[in-house]
């Protein structure tokens, strides 16, 4: 897989994600528009290592408040009562609930935590200019763009649930703190992983067969 | 690699604002600020950690259980494990930060639980949402973190206002913590709780009275146990006295301030009061000084029993607290020992006041052995001919054995003398023995003679005599009646020595008239006695 090839950039060209046109760029620029449909025409995304961490970062923080403040907040005639999603993990676990609270488990707190390990991994491949496994961090990469907006799910669960537990003298669920941060992960996340340009990968594998050949 | 067409169209060029790169790094600052920010909040938000220790932890949960305060949760507890010794429970709960000037060291907390007794029931809304933890705060200074929780909550929370009195009575009755407390009637206190003497001789009890019903208790207040129906038979008739319905099944405990007494302030927070049995009980004029007295009566105790009244011609000083008997092995004498609690003080003895604690004593001594000095003997009466129950009765018995008191002795003795049906029978006894030392014989043949005396007399002398006597009387009598006449006609008004007697009184009253101008004169000057009528020739 990791057959060298000529790329665009290589080549001094530039070609459009809208429409498959392959143009080259006005001298000394490095962007430009696309003469057939007017798309934005890059070599490789601006700054895309630098942006990718800023987002990572951003969700890395967000990560840790996420996990630690309360998702939702229950009242009813026991008294009110705030879990975090690990508690509700420890919550569901049961002989017969085990499923669910796997599920928990896997989509809010291993998913999110694996694609920011996973991005960060990528990033720091990218910098290091490292050419090994260039296939499987592609396929990586796919794998966190596609897994990305699934991770919502825990946000949709608990705004409808908030909605819709309103039976106000016996019981009412209130979103919790946690849950804001947790959306901002997830959103940071997904922008992390649209900034990074995948291309940098084979950027790095090209430049070091150059460098050994 | 395919040939590239060899003329390829290039792109347009588009004049664009250089973008900064750097305006990225914004979302991971703010998300850190934000972070931060509430990671701060979190911190500061975070309340002191107390320790409660309770005997069970029995429906309590770590991160569940609530503290409440008037039913404002202020803490929460975080974790629940056995103490050291595994004998108790210690909680660890995470208060709200405002409590920090809360806790302080009477600060009290305990397990709120669904709880239903004869007076109240409480804490069914824990039946639902399960035990909470109840909070009261107290008033002191110091801060506190450890806290032992209390087994029962308190019947009464310090932000009611009123005052705490303390009651010692001999048993519990059927008191308990809640029962409640009345005033003419008005409920308006409460038992807040109830401890056993160390010594076990007493029962103290803890009584809370609201406010504004607190000012009517005043040092010379009375309670009593107001329990159940009081069902009694006097000349006027019957009469049953309660409180309310609520004391008859639960039982309560009343006071009343004697209206005759003297008009006090209202009593100190945890003023001392003694619990008496009934009404009656409280209402006697209360037992100042008792002191313990030992009689020995030598006749049938039947029908006396501990506390049986002693009484003061009638007035009750005491009562009796035990009755033994006792027979010489030598003699094979009986006698029945009696001891009795006396107040001397009852039989209204004005000591000096007010008495010192030292001079009382000194005081008691010289009253007892002064009445005992003028006759006063205890002395076993029939109380009640029905039921043949006695009472000890001290009167003035004039005719009593001279006694003195031993002070010597523990208890001291005081003097009897035999009951009414044994003087009685020793009287009719030393009557029968008199008449039978009567010399009926001697005074038969003594008769004989003076009659046979008499038989010899000259009645016929004595007649002639009699007669001659009374002759000589009745010429004294017109003697006398001659003499008052001419008395008579003497001190009559239109006599000559009446008209004399009168021109003399005349004279003598000039007299004095003339005496007085002449007073009056020398009054107002009296150099005149030396220099004569001076202001006269002016």
């Amino acid at each position: 897989m990791s057959a060298a090839g000529a790329s665009a950039l290589a080549l001094g060209l530039q070609g459009c994600e809208g429409c498959g046109l392959l143009s080259r760029p006005a001298p000394n620029r490095a962007e430009g528009r696309c003469p057939r449909c007017d798309t934005t025409l890059e070599f490789r995304k601006p700054h895309s290592l630098q942006r990718t961490w800023a987002y990572l970062i951003a969700a890395a923080i967000c990560y840790v408040p996420a996990n630690l403040l309360p998702v939702l907040t229950t009242t009813t005639a026991r008294g009110v009562e705030s879990d975090t999603i690990l508690q509700g993990v420890v919550l569901l676990w049961s002989p017969t609930g085990w499923p669910l609270s796997l599920i928990v488990l896997v989509a809010s707190i291993m998913i999110p935590s694996a694609k920011i390990l996973a991005l960060a991994y990528l990033l720091i491949g990218v910098q290091r200019r490292a050419a090994a496994n260039d296939a499987q961090r592609v396929r990586l990469y796919r794998s966190v763009r596609f897994v990305g907006r699934w991770s919502m799910v825990d946000v949709y669960v608990d705004t409808f649930t908030a909605a819709l537990v309103q039976l106000q003298p016996l019981m009412s669920v209130q979103p919790g703190p946690g849950l804001l941060f947790f959306a901002a992960v997830v959103v940071l996340t997904m922008l992390a992983a649209e900034s990074f340009d995948p291309r940098l990968i084979w950027d790095a594998a090209d430049r070091s067969e150059v460098r050994h050949a | 690699m395919p040939e590239l067409p060899p003329s390829l169209p290039e792109s347009r060029v588009v004049a664009r604002g250089r973008t900064r790169p750097s305006l990225v790094w914004v979302i991971p600052i703010v998300a850190a600020l934000v972070g931060g920010w509430v990671a701060l909040t979190r911190i500061l938000d975070r309340g002191p950690t107390i320790t409660i220790v309770f005997h069970s932890a029995e429906g309590l949960a770590a991160g569940k259980t609530a503290i409440q305060y008037n039913g404002v949760e202020v803490g929460r507890i975080t974790a629940v494990r056995l103490s050291e010794d595994h004998r108790t429970v210690v909680l660890s709960a995470q208060m709200a930060p405002e409590t920090e000037d809360l806790l302080v060291a009477d600060t009290h907390f305990w397990v709120v639980r669904p709880r239903i007794s004869g007076a109240n029931v409480s804490g069914l809304g824990t039946l639902i949402s399960g035990a909470y933890i109840g909070m009261e705060i107290g008033h002191a200074a110091a801060a506190r973190r450890e806290f032992v929780g209390l087994e029962t909550p308190p019947v009464v929370t310090s932000d009611v206002a009123g005052r705490y009195f303390v009651l010692k009575a001999p048993n519990l009755g059927s008191l308990d913590t809640g029962t409640p407390l009345f005033f003419r009637r008005l409920q308006v206190g409460e038992v807040a709780s109830y401890a056993l003497d160390s010594d076990g001789a007493a029962l103290t009890i803890k009584v809370f009275v609201k406010a504004p019903y607190d000012q009517y208790v005043t040092p010379n207040t009375r309670f009593w146990q107001a329990s159940g129906i009081d069902v009694s038979l006097t000349a006027a008739g019957m009469s049953v006295q309660t409180q309310s319905l609520l004391s008859i099944l639960i039982g309560g405990i009343a006071f009343e301030t004697p209206a005759h007494g003297p008009l006090l302030a209202a009593a100190e927070a945890e003023a001392v009061f003694q619990l008496y049995d009934n009404r009656a009980a409280a209402f006697l004029r209360p037992a100042a000084d008792p002191q313990t007295y030992l009689l020995l009566f030598s006749d049938s105790v039947r029908g006396l029993a501990p506390g049986a009244p002693v009484e003061f011609r009638g007035i009750p000083i005491g009562e009796v607290l035990s009755v033994h008997g006792e027979v010489d092995p030598r003699t094979f004498q009986f006698s029945a020992p009696v001891l009795v609690r006396l107040d001397a003080q009852r039989l209204g003895v004005k000591v000096v006041d007010p008495p010192s604690a030292g001079a009382l004593p000194a005081l008691r001594r010289t009253l007892i052995d002064n009445l005992v000095a003028h006759g006063v003997r205890a002395q076993l009466r029939t109380g009640n001919l029905l039921t043949g129950a006695m009472f000890v009765a001290f009167d003035f018995a004039p005719d009593a054995p001279p006694a003195t008191v031993d002070w010597a002795s523990e208890p001291v003795r005081l003097p009897t003398i035999p009951g009414q049906m044994e003087a009685l029978e020793a009287r009719v006894i030393s009557i029968i023995g008199k008449l039978d030392q009567i010399p009926y014989q001697a005074i038969g043949d003594d008769l004989q003679g003076l009659l046979s005396k008499l038989e010899a007399v000259p009645y016929q002398d004595i007649g002639a005599d009699l007669r001659q006597a009374i002759a000589g009387f009745d010429a004294t009598l017109a003697d006398a009646r001659t003499t008052l006449d001419n008395t008579n006609a003497m001190v009559a008004p239109d006599s000559v020595l009446g008209a004399q007697l009168e021109a003399t009184l005349q004279e003598v009253s000039r007299a004095a008239r003339g005496l007085r101008v002449l007073a009056d004169y020398l009054e107002r000057h009296p150099e005149a006695l030396i220099r004569g009528k001076t202001g006269e020739a002016k």
